[in-house]
């Protein structure tokens, strides 16, 4: 019997108040392996106990939402009994290790939050960060990170759609790999986690269980430090193939009535799922690891218990059902394997070759977990005079040129041709756009997904940050003429024991809450990413934000590309000019000091429900939102996708580099036809919405004035080439 | 007319070869189990394209030796028609159905993007409704799909006319820089010299619906089943 020594539970993330807590609630020393599942169960990654409190306090429903948080993934009525299911969760500390493995299993985890409910993945998404472009190590993140999404998601024939890239020196040691899945599920037909009824089979289906990712929860939760490549046994191995299998099968066996509850092994394994779902359902569980599928020889009960191995599911079953399971996944060629019961005790009991290994009573593991209401404090820049950046020598047409090849704003062409982004055949909008359009297959309706964060907002004012990631979502949902309806977030912070991170946290939290109400924008679903540091040094404060919304109707929707000469330039909404914390301000002056953009999210919602009575009943079909790099970059954006040039028509004395390049928030580019310009205007003006029109679609060229053109095809070259010409250079 | 599709562990193209198929066809195509002995009578069989068995072997190798596969070889020496896309293709090759092999593209990175192909032959029983040297848009998702054989080998594909397809620019221009992934002589799909077997990297069930975006690949399902009407 292995000694529990004050070295083990230091090594487990258990502090000495913990300790005391489980000592007293046993009223005995926990076994290893008890200590092992306290360790994984009480994990920030698992038990969110930093920031459980703040969560709680996200709006979460609407009148569409069925599931919000605490499920394995959210659900939404989308109408005709279909529903959307989905979630976006972080993979960062593996992928930091070992990049394609740790990007693989994360894109591969989320699919099975989502097909665990019943649903069949549609759609992926992707966040992903990486350091300074001059770090040595990017290149090799940004490759195996790509690659390993793409190897995932291409392997399983589920269309990866949409995603973000951002590059910047906070990350350099602590990527950011969030992976995000949507699946369409039949109402009726939803599978939930909560385990019910006493006698009934635990049944374990999947992949076997080996020795990988032991401790993968507790490693998320720690700080980095030089030492961390050391910890690459602990990052998961990713095969596809049989997740394939499983999906295949799952999605089988779900057709008929025999599965009760299910879930999926995701963050501590046999652990969590065993734990969350006789938790749920308030019964106990006792498993028996001798009949575990294991793929290597001389596993312990601890290391059964806390493997990571993927691609695995826990279901309750009545037992006359087994055989009829069975036969669904011997003939998907996977392992099935009654492991436990469900009883009447509330408690875990784990045995394994004839010794009680661990005898646990439920409610001290979840509702015992401990809670921490951490101190934080609320840091924001200070506000400055912006003045000195609307002075540059450079000409306009220079800066574009500049602007539209740097590494945060030019193509990501690049990234998502290694995603099959077209199997399934349902998609209708593919990357590269402000969302993604999925069709519901078989049916005229479809989804637009996207997933957005603006962290360097966020780090300068967590609150504003906060409203204006959520806003952002909306506003690119609604680019595409559909409706937004709810979201799922993935909150990638630093240390939360240090107050002012907390206070990155409870600001952001705090600015996400007034917009998910006032937009009617709820979370569904989510995770927390703590302690993204290394050696002391967080990352800016990242609320990855997953945004699902809905096209009633396929016959209108708008895209930002141009599609014809002479058409209307109008901006909807107003342009100040704000320069701080613009691309603009880093890409010209290397400067990020001052406030970012205000969000008026009043004002926003108001122009965003016009947008889309625009693309409905007025059948606009350009829109483009204006975000990062500001109103030149978004309008060179739809040159370049048209293929179709513009003249502007601005008065000299407001053609300044705030009006050009300022990311003032709320506002988007909609072009209109002479034909229906004046029930447009006045459809804008009885909407009480400011607009101006600042001039026409037009050849190939991108004219800004008289000194300032350039053909597109230049532009188009330094736009879509940064990524080849980036790798290609040793 | 009887179609078959035959679904392996691992086939992700299936149903969008069934609802293209059965688009043009009117009738659901027979989804068969890569398990099975015994193949209903077909006058079309379809490979779909995916990872068969999880591509983890040399792709299709693992399928090629699927107890199904020996129905397929023998449908298809008694003249069925037979269509391997993508994984179907690498299928295709490795069964020796079709000469040469499917290996990593030469930029070694998974490329998904549309395409321009030109039609090298349209008078054989899948491409007779293009006409000759069209240049046709269809899409292509694929790791492995740098089409290699040795010289004799494709001496003989080209003198023969078995080319169906080679990649091209949108003006047909056909050359090293509009080759996506290194194919000996920009070839994107090939029949055997009877006529009865195609195998071709770019999907075209993913181009008959213009809501996702293309229908050049209209012409190759038309094509097909009225040859075998």
């Amino acid at each position: 019997m292995i000694k529990i020594t004050k070295e083990l539970i230091d090594e487990h993330g258990i502090n000495n108040e913990e300790y005391n807590f489980i000592l007293e609630s046993l009223n005995r020393e926990p076994t290893i392996t008890e200590l092992g599942i306290f360790s994984a169960m009480w994990s920030e990654h698992c038990s969110y106990k930093s920031s459980k409190t703040w969560l709680k306090k996200l709006p979460t429903s609407n009148d569409k939402v069925i599931q919000g948080p605490g499920e394995n993934a959210g659900v939404i009525d989308l109408g005709n009994g279909d529903a959307a299911v989905f979630k976006m969760e972080s993979h960062n500390h593996p992928s930091f290790i070992e990049p394609y493995q740790g990007a693989a299993t994360g894109v591969g985890g989320i699919m099975r939050d989502v097909f665990t409910m019943g649903a069949r993945p549609v759609a992926l998404l992707n966040s992903i960060r990486f350091g300074d472009v001059k770090n040595t190590k990017t290149k090799h993140l940004l490759t195996g990170v790509v690659s390993g999404i793409g190897g995932y998601g291409n392997c399983m024939g589920v269309p990866t759609v949409g995603g973000e890239v951002e590059f910047n020196s906070c990350y350099n040691d602590n990527i950011l790999v969030n992976a995000m899945c949507v699946g369409i599920a039949k109402i009726n037909k939803i599978f939930y986690s909560k385990a019910s009824g006493i006698g009934n089979s635990v049944v374990y289906v999947g992949s076997k269980t080996g020795r990988d990712g032991i401790h993968g929860a507790t490693m998320a939760s720690a700080e980095f430090d030089d030492s961390s490549d050391e910890k690459r046994p602990t990052v998961q191995v990713g095969d596809p193939f049989a997740e394939k299998l499983l999906l295949e099968a799952c999605l089988e066996l779900m057709k008929e009535d025999i599965i009760i509850a299910i879930q999926d092994m995701g963050a501590a394994g046999l652990t969590s799922s065993a734990v969350e779902m006789a938790s749920k359902g308030n019964v106990g569980i006792d498993l028996n690891l001798d009949n575990l599928p294991c793929r290597e020889t001389f596993m312990t009960a601890y290391e059964m218990m806390l493997s990571e191995s993927q691609e695995r599911m826990l279901m309750i079953i009545e037992p006359e059902k087994e055989k009829e399971a069975k036969s669904v996944f011997d003939k998907w060629g996977l392992d099935f394997a009654t492991i436990g019961v469900l009883t009447d005790t509330n408690r875990i009991i784990i045995n394994h070759e004839n010794e009680k290994k661990a005898d646990i009573p439920l409610n001290i593991l979840e509702s015992g977990a401990p809670s921490y209401d951490r101190p934080y404090k609320i840091v924001t820049n200070s506000e400055i005079d912006q003045s000195y950046l609307l002075k540059s020598d450079e000409k306009v047409i220079n800066i574009l040129r500049k602007l539209i090849s740097s590494p945060n704003l030019c193509s990501r062409r690049w990234v998502w041709e290694q995603y099959d982004h077209m199997v399934m055949n349902d998609t209708v909008l593919r990357p590269g756009g402000d969302s993604a359009i999925i069709r519901i297959h078989d049916t005229n309706k479809a989804l637009a997904v996207c997933s957005d964060s603006t962290p360097r907002y966020c780090a300068a004012d967590p609150i504003e940050g906060g409203k204006q990631v959520v806003a952002e979502s909306w506003r690119n949902i609604t680019s595409v003429g559909a409706k937004p309806i709810a979201i799922t977030d993935c909150m990638n912070f630093g240390n939360p024991e240090k107050e002012e991170i907390m206070g990155q946290f409870a600001g952001v939290i705090t600015g996400m809450i007034e917009a998910c109400k006032i937009l009617d924008y709820p979370v569904v679903s989510g995770n927390v990413s703590l302690y993204n540091e290394t050696n002391g040094k967080g990352i800016n404060p990242t609320p990855a934000i997953g945004g699902v919304g809905l096209l009633d109707s396929l016959d209108h929707f708008s895209t930002p590309s141009i599609k014809r000469e002479n058409d209307n330039i109008i901006i909807l909404g107003e342009t100040k000019g704000h320069l701080c914390q613009s691309i603009y301000a880093y890409e010209i002056f290397g400067d990020s000091k001052g406030l970012p953009p205000k969000v008026d999210l009043l004002m926003e919602k108001k122009i965003g429900d016009t947008v889309r009575d625009l693309v409905k009943k007025l059948k606009i079909d350009t829109v483009h939102d204006i975000s990062d790099g500001g109103l030149l970059i978004a309008l060179t954006e739809m040159s370049v996708a048209g293929n179709i040039g513009f003249n502007l028509n601005i008065n000299q004395k407001n053609l300044n580099n705030g009006f050009l390049f300022g990311e003032d928030q709320g506002r988007y580019i909609i072009l209109v036809e002479d034909k229906n310009l004046s029930e447009t205007i006045e459809y804008i003006k009885k909407n009480n919405i400011s607009y101006s029109s600042i001039g026409k679609s037009y050849g190939k060229k991108i004219k800004i004035d008289k000194n300032n053109e350039a053909d597109i095809e230049e532009i188009r070259d330094l736009y879509e080439n940064w990524f080849e010409n980036y790798l290609k250079v040793n | 007319m009887e179609i078959s599709v035959i679904v392996f562990p691992g086939s992700n193209c299936d149903r969008d070869i069934a609802v293209s198929l059965k688009k043009f066809s009117k009738q659901n195509p027979k989804m068969i189990w890569h398990k099975e002995r015994s193949l209903p009578k077909s006058d079309l069989i379809v490979l779909p394209g995916g990872f068969s068995y999880g591509d983890y072997l040399r792709c299709g190798s693992m399928a090629a030796n699927s107890p199904i596969m020996s129905e397929v070889i023998k449908n298809a020496e008694s003249g069925a028609y037979i269509i391997g896309i993508c994984n179907g293709f690498q299928i295709l090759t490795e069964t020796n159905l079709l000469p040469g092999t499917l290996i990593r593209n030469r930029e070694l990175s998974f490329i998904c993007k549309n395409l321009s192909l030109k039609v090298e032959n349209s008078e054989t029983g899948f491409t007779h409704k293009y006409s000759n040297k069209e240049i046709i848009e269809i899409p292509v998702a694929h790791n492995e799909g740098n089409y290699f054989a040795d010289k004799n080998i494709i001496d003989n594909i080209e003198d023969k006319n078995l080319i169906a397809f080679r990649y091209c620019d949108e003006n047909g221009l056909v050359n090293d820089e509009t080759n996506p992934n290194g194919s000996k002589n920009n070839i994107a799909g090939i029949i055997n010299e009877k006529g009865n077997i195609l195998g071709m990297m770019p999907h075209p069930e993913r181009a008959t619906d213009k809501t996702a975006g293309l229908i050049d690949g209209e012409k190759f399902f038309i094509s097909i089943l009225e040859s075998i009407q």
